[in-house]
């Protein structure tokens, strides 16, 4: 495995008696795109802002690129690119300005016209930042953190605040930075953004992480037992199947669910069964619990 | 790149955005034409009471006054407050650009912005009103220009650290510079302000800024025309503004 591009131990941050980070330990690897989801207040962006640079901590061991964050040097900030969480332009300046403007900034820029294209404002290039669409300044924004070209890019809650077609454009464009060799660390309130782009995802609350896996994975999601319900036709008899383990009925009573282990094998027998029975399944439904369910239950949240 | 080139390349971008920015260009470049025309239509043809020159030749250093410290102290105190707040000198900070650049740039534009005001003021004067324009002082109204407007911006980044909010930026910014052009005689000519009034408002920077310059076009000025005594009240203030900036200059917005 390559060297580990963030490395984070035991770090914790406090402001005044109030304990924002409570004990951090994680690595994040080159070109991984890696998620930090977690409700607001749960200390994301402490966590990030601390590895960009820009806060110090009360505690632990960090390094970014070989580098403690909390002694910048200019070198460190040649290597790194940081969209930060409300969109900050300058708006009397056009697309290419800005990007030309951050460019003469380091000493080994991508080219500006690359950066216009890889963020999608081809044919935008003379507007100004101020009379661009919502989505189109977010990019922008994501612009001028690879006018650097840097190695490693922070995008903090990329998304928040856009509708769904924007929301996909975006996700769209950090798929391409994938592809670019990035090293992407991300936050967002979003599940699904964090299921749609992340290799990893660390699920915070309360300062820690209570959850750090594949998307996939994520909350033993892999080996949780499939939910299987149905609606019986009434007065019918209860399935008799073995394996199948009766669970607990949903909000509607009519509606039985059960809990398998191996859900070809008993959805084989339990259909099985119904024809013998001449039983009808209505509302059939196969499924393994969604990472919306496992992430409001490690956040403690309520179903929104 | 060189520490020299990225400073010009910070200012090239700091000129656009002045020029683009329709509240800086009306506040910072028009505004004061527009009181000199007024000054002057009200009160030309009178002399100033008890000096012994033209009234239009006194408006002339009191726009000038008023122009430079628009461009520095007003300016740099709205428009890096404003920024601040918008995250856009926390975004910098995220950069390899080393912060003396940026604040540089900032300084840069401020200079230049003053320099064509008073070329700018110093034409109308002498093509509207036949003011002359003091070339027999120019090594002094150029010592002036530059002391008031390293002083002023000194003072101006000073301010943005008292000032909590975008929306508190100009209230807080116009509560200081408005009084201070009445009290030392850059609106109201000083033989119409009481002698006490101007004795204070001669400890405080605009007055002795104005002094200065007004000492450069007064034609009844002898010698150079330097006025080291009222440069030294302008430059202390200035060292408090940068020792105050140096200690509380803030790069992130309010949390």
């Amino acid at each position: 495995m390559s060297e580990p591009v963030i490395t984070i131990e035991g770090l914790r941050k406090s402001y005044g008696e109030k304990e924002a980070v409570r004990g951090i330990d994680l690595e994040i690897q080159a070109r991984e795109v890696f998620a930090v989801l977690g409700p607001n207040g749960a200390g994301k962006t402490t966590t990030i802002e601390i590895l960009e640079g820009y806060r110090d901590r009360t505690a632990g061991r960090v390094e970014v690129l070989g580098v403690d964050p909390g002694n910048p040097t200019r070198a460190w900030r040649e290597r790194i690119g940081i969209v930060p969480q409300e969109t900050t332009l300058q708006p009397y300046l056009t697309v290419r300005e800005s990007l030309e403007l951050y460019s003469g900034y380091y000493d080994r820029p991508r080219p500006v016209d690359e950066v216009i294209g890889l963020v999608g404002l081809s044919g935008q290039e003379d507007v100004r930042a101020g009379k661009l669409s919502g989505g189109q300044k977010r990019r922008l924004d994501v612009g001028i953190a690879l006018a650097g070209d840097p190695d490693l890019l922070f995008l903090d809650e990329p998304t928040t605040g856009f509708d769904p077609s924007a929301r996909r454009q975006a996700w769209e464009m950090v798929s391409g930075l994938r592809d670019l060799g990035k090293t992407v660390v991300l936050t967002t309130h979003y599940m699904d953004e964090a299921q749609a782009l992340a290799d990893r995802v660390a699920i915070i609350r309360d300062g820690r992480i209570v959850a750090l896996d594949t998307p996939q994975g994520l909350g033993g999601r892999e080996s949780l037992p499939t939910h299987i319900t149905f609606r019986p036709s009434p007065g019918s008899p209860m399935p008799e199947v073995p394996g199948l383990r009766r669970s607990t009925a949903g909000a509607d009573d009519e509606l039985v669910r059960f809990e398998s282990d191996d859900p070809v094998a008993d959805l084989n027998r339990l259909t099985a069964w119904a024809l013998e029975h001449e039983v009808e399944l209505g509302d059939l439904e196969v499924r393994r619990p969604s990472l919306e369910e496992i992430y409001l239950e490690v956040t403690g949240e309520e179903p929104a | 790149m060189s520490s020299l080139r990225l400073v010009l390349h910070e200012f090239r971008y700091d000129q656009k955005v002045f020029w683009r920015n329709p509240s800086s260009v009306f506040f910072t470049a028009m505004l004061p034409v527009i009181f000199l025309v007024i000054f002057a239509t009200i009160f030309g043809d009178s002399e100033v009471q008890g000096m012994g020159i033209d009234t239009t030749t006194y408006y002339i250093p009191a726009i000038v006054t008023l122009a430079v410290v628009s461009a520095t102290f007003v300016s740099l105190a709205m428009n890096v407050t404003i920024d601040r707040e918008a995250g856009l000198l926390k975004r910098v900070r995220g950069t390899p650009l080393p912060a003396w650049v940026f604040i540089a740039g900032l300084v840069g534009n401020a200079f230049v912005i003053s320099l064509v005001m008073l070329v700018v003021i110093s034409l109308v004067g002498l093509a509207f009103y036949g003011v002359p324009i003091p070339w027999d002082h120019l090594p002094a109204l150029i010592v002036t220009l530059l002391v008031g407007a390293a002083s002023f911006c000194c003072l101006g980044l000073a301010l943005t650290a008292a000032i909590p909010t975008r929306e508190a930026a100009s209230a807080i910014t116009n509560l200081i510079s408005l009084p201070l052009y009445f009290l030392s005689g850059v609106f109201i000519p000083e033989g119409e302000i009481p002698d006490g009034v101007l004795t204070v408002a001669g400890f405080l920077p605009v007055r002795p800024f104005f002094q200065a310059f007004l000492s450069s076009w007064d034609p009844l000025t002898v010698g150079s025309g330097f006025e080291w005594g009222h440069l030294a009240v302008v430059a202390a203030w200035g060292v408090a503004g940068l020792l105050i900036a140096a200690r509380w200059f803030r790069w992130s917005p309010r949390a």
